[in-house]
């Protein structure tokens, strides 16, 4: 029964992980329907900035608003302005596969300009652990999972509780009207692009200091944020947050007690049955959008 | 004028002719580029000084040592090509692969070519295939591994244990020689934990080890794997001592686990933290020439091209053919050759038997606590 517990706790940190990583892939989706191959590669990116910050010299606080200012620019300005508009006309299937191109190109270009090998990466939350239910749990599972929740609840609340909120979803709903009735589409759609960065930012600042900062580390994060998106429901962000968590927890679930190399399947049969009963996700609406 | 002049350019045309046909030529492949880079580099290094040294002192039976280097690319098929190309130039004995996987591809050329091989792997299975020509420069798993459960059993006075390994060659090797080992002593395997290799989240391993609660754990991954493990093992706050390799105390794993790498202790074949004052030499010698302190491969590469020193003076010849069966059985000592570093004994498979050491990590520092003995 405790390892049930702290198997939850471990997969729900996880869980939030993904789920930011998730929500990214939704929010890019509603938007300007990108599916964003390379956003695996979008969280490992932004480790190695901060890296790249803390050895030329800056302290780690100084490192992470570094790490994350570029973040955006690189991964929500450049990307949206360099990338998805141009490769956005000839439609979602080129767009898709150049956002594939682009994951390769990333990731040889952090073996080639930093290293192929892991690098450490220190933690925001200290080592240690508090007692909870009786149950000792590290103090940096607690940590992620409380940053990412934050950051959801942050998302969610821009996104239902301001007008800038309500301006983004009218531009994702419905495009044509939104700019009829004077919502600027074009800068809420380059301010989705920013967010999505700045959670990729987010989850690696969360992420890196368990997994280690490597060139390949977005390859497993990509896919299993892509499942939790598609079983939550991709066109709803609290389904991208539901999809995560189950993820996370299922992962671990089938670690324990299926079997430690069948794991990585798991999550998948998953998906499978998901497509087949409930095609539009666990938490997705069923129709099409349009635009 | 023009016969003299002639007749001088053809002399000293002999001369060099003569002057290489003396040199002893051996060939060396090895992970130069790619994943196993440091690897490879240490390696060729440490042969590079050996034969500095040797040669220095006037050779080996008053002949040259000289030595070509081949980049495997860290890939067994290059690796292939590569050991193809270098015997056909023929060379008193081929040096390296370091990777196993290298080794098991190219082994077969070699002993078909009838050369000997001095090569880095550890891998269990490489000696274990009959191979006449093939000789370790360090322990194979079915030498450490016993040693290892040994220590569980004797000095951590584990009557439980979990073992969690990496699901490859690697891995499986050392899991199936440690578990049996294990078993034959009296410990009990109360988690046999496989994981794949590149796995990034430990959490649900680590709890499975937590419900287990075993008296200690042993940890047999690759290097970033055993970081990541580590970091699990504190997180979820595991207790029982932690048993490994070098692959779990290395200086890498060291730098990429921090402070979780602490507590953790590891049998080490060769390391250049040795209470030896050959080794201390070594890795001052080694330090000065390419300044960055070495890690056991250098040692590797530097004992292979001993290897071929000492058995050659033991022949008495260079011969290329008698080599193989020169160094089955031989036991070289330190005090006859310092070069060797330490004394050694190689079997008829061409395994080793040396004296090894327990390594602790203690506040991010290798130590070592205990010199393990010979076997024989």
């Amino acid at each position: 029964m405790s390892n049930l517990f702290d198997l939850l706790v471990a997969g729900l940190a996880t869980g939030a992980i993904y789920a930011l990583v998730a929500v990214g892939f939704t929010l890019l989706w509603q938007t300007s329907q990108t599916i964003n191959f390379a956003q695996g590669e979008f969280v490992m990116l932004p480790a190695f900035l901060m890296l790249a910050a803390m050895h030329a010299g800056a302290p780690f606080w100084l490192a992470i608003i570094l790490g994350i200012l570029l973040s955006m620019i690189l991964l929500g300005l450049a990307f949206k302005l360099l990338l998805v508009d141009p490769m956005m006309r000839h439609g979602v299937l080129p767009l898709a596969i150049a956002t594939m191109a682009l994951a390769i190109g990333l990731k040889e270009a952090v073996k080639q300009f930093f290293s192929a090998e892991a690098s450490p990466f220190p933690s925001i939350v200290p080592t240690g652990d508090i007692s909870i239910l009786g149950h000792a749990v590290s103090l940096q599972s607690i940590g992620v999972l409380v940053v990412a929740i934050l950051a959801v609840f942050g998302l969610t609340t821009l996104l239902n509780r301001t007008s800038l909120g309500h301006q983004m979803q009218a531009a994702a709903q419905n495009p044509t009207v939104a700019r009829i009735i004077g919502v600027p589409v074009e800068r809420m759609i380059l301010l989705t692009f920013l967010i999505n960065a700045f959670l990729v930012a987010l989850a690696s600042l969360l992420i890196t200091p368990i997994y280690l900062a490597k060139f390949s580390s977005g390859e497993v994060l990509g896919q299993a944020a892509f499942i939790a998106a598609i079983v939550g429901g991709f066109n709803q962000v609290r389904g991208a947050i539901a999809g995560g968590l189950l993820i996370g927890v299922l992962d671990n679930l089938a670690a324990s007690y299926v079997s430690t190399q069948y794991r990585a399947a798991v999550p998948l049969i998953f998906l499978i049955v998901v497509i087949l009963f409930r095609p539009q996700g666990l938490l997705g609406r069923a129709e099409e959008r349009t635009v | 004028m023009k016969s003299t002049l002639l007749a001088g350019a053809l002399l000293a045309f002999a001369t060099a002719t003569s002057v290489q046909a003396q040199a002893i030529k051996l060939a060396d492949v090895a992970e130069l580029s790619g994943g196993g880079a440091t690897v490879g580099t240490n390696w060729k290094n440490g042969i590079d000084l050996a034969i500095e040294e040797i040669n220095a002192k006037g050779g080996v039976l008053g002949r040259k040592l000289e030595v070509t280097h081949a980049d495997s690319q860290s890939n067994p098929g290059v690796a292939r090509a590569q050991v193809q190309k270098a015997l056909d130039a023929e060379p008193y004995v081929l040096l390296g692969p370091g990777y196993s996987g290298s080794v098991k591809v190219t082994a077969p050329l070699a002993a078909e070519a009838g050369i000997a091989q001095i090569m880095g792997g550890e891998a269990a299975e490489l000696t274990q295939a009959g191979n006449k020509f093939l000789f370790r420069t360090s322990f194979g798993q079915q030498s450490s591994m016993p040693k290892v459960a040994k220590y569980i059993h004797d000095e951590m006075k584990a009557k439980t244990v979990a073992v969690v390994w990496v699901n490859n060659d690697f891995g499986r090797g050392g899991r199936d020689v440690v578990v049996k080992e294990l078993d034959r002593l009296g410990s009990k395997v109360v988690a046999d934990l496989s994981t794949e290799a590149g796995q990034a989240d430990f959490a649900a391993d680590v709890g499975k080890i937590k419900s287990a609660n075993p008296d200690a754990v042993f940890v047999y991954l690759n290097e970033e794997e055993s970081a990541r493990i580590l970091k699990e093992l504190k997180r979820q706050g595991v207790t029982a001592p932690l048993m490994g390799e070098t692959t779990l105390i290395g200086q890498k794993v060291i730098e990429l686990a921090g402070d979780a790498a602490n507590g953790a202790r590891g049998h080490v074949g060769l390391t250049t933290d040795a209470p030896v004052d050959l080794i201390k030499a070594f890795r001052e010698k080694f330090s000065k020439k390419y300044n960055y302190v070495p890690d056991h491969n250098g040692l590797k590469g530097y004992l292979a091209v001993y290897m071929v020193k000492a058995t050659t003076e033991k022949m008495g010849k260079v011969d290329s053919k008698a080599f193989a069966d020169t160094l089955h059985g031989l036991t070289i000592k330190a005090a006859d050759e310092p070069g060797i570093l330490m004394d050694v004994t190689f079997s008829d498979t061409g395994d080793i038997d040396r004296q090894s050491f327990l390594v602790e990590v203690v506040e991010g520092k290798q130590v070592v606590k205990q010199v393990l003995p010979k076997v024989k």
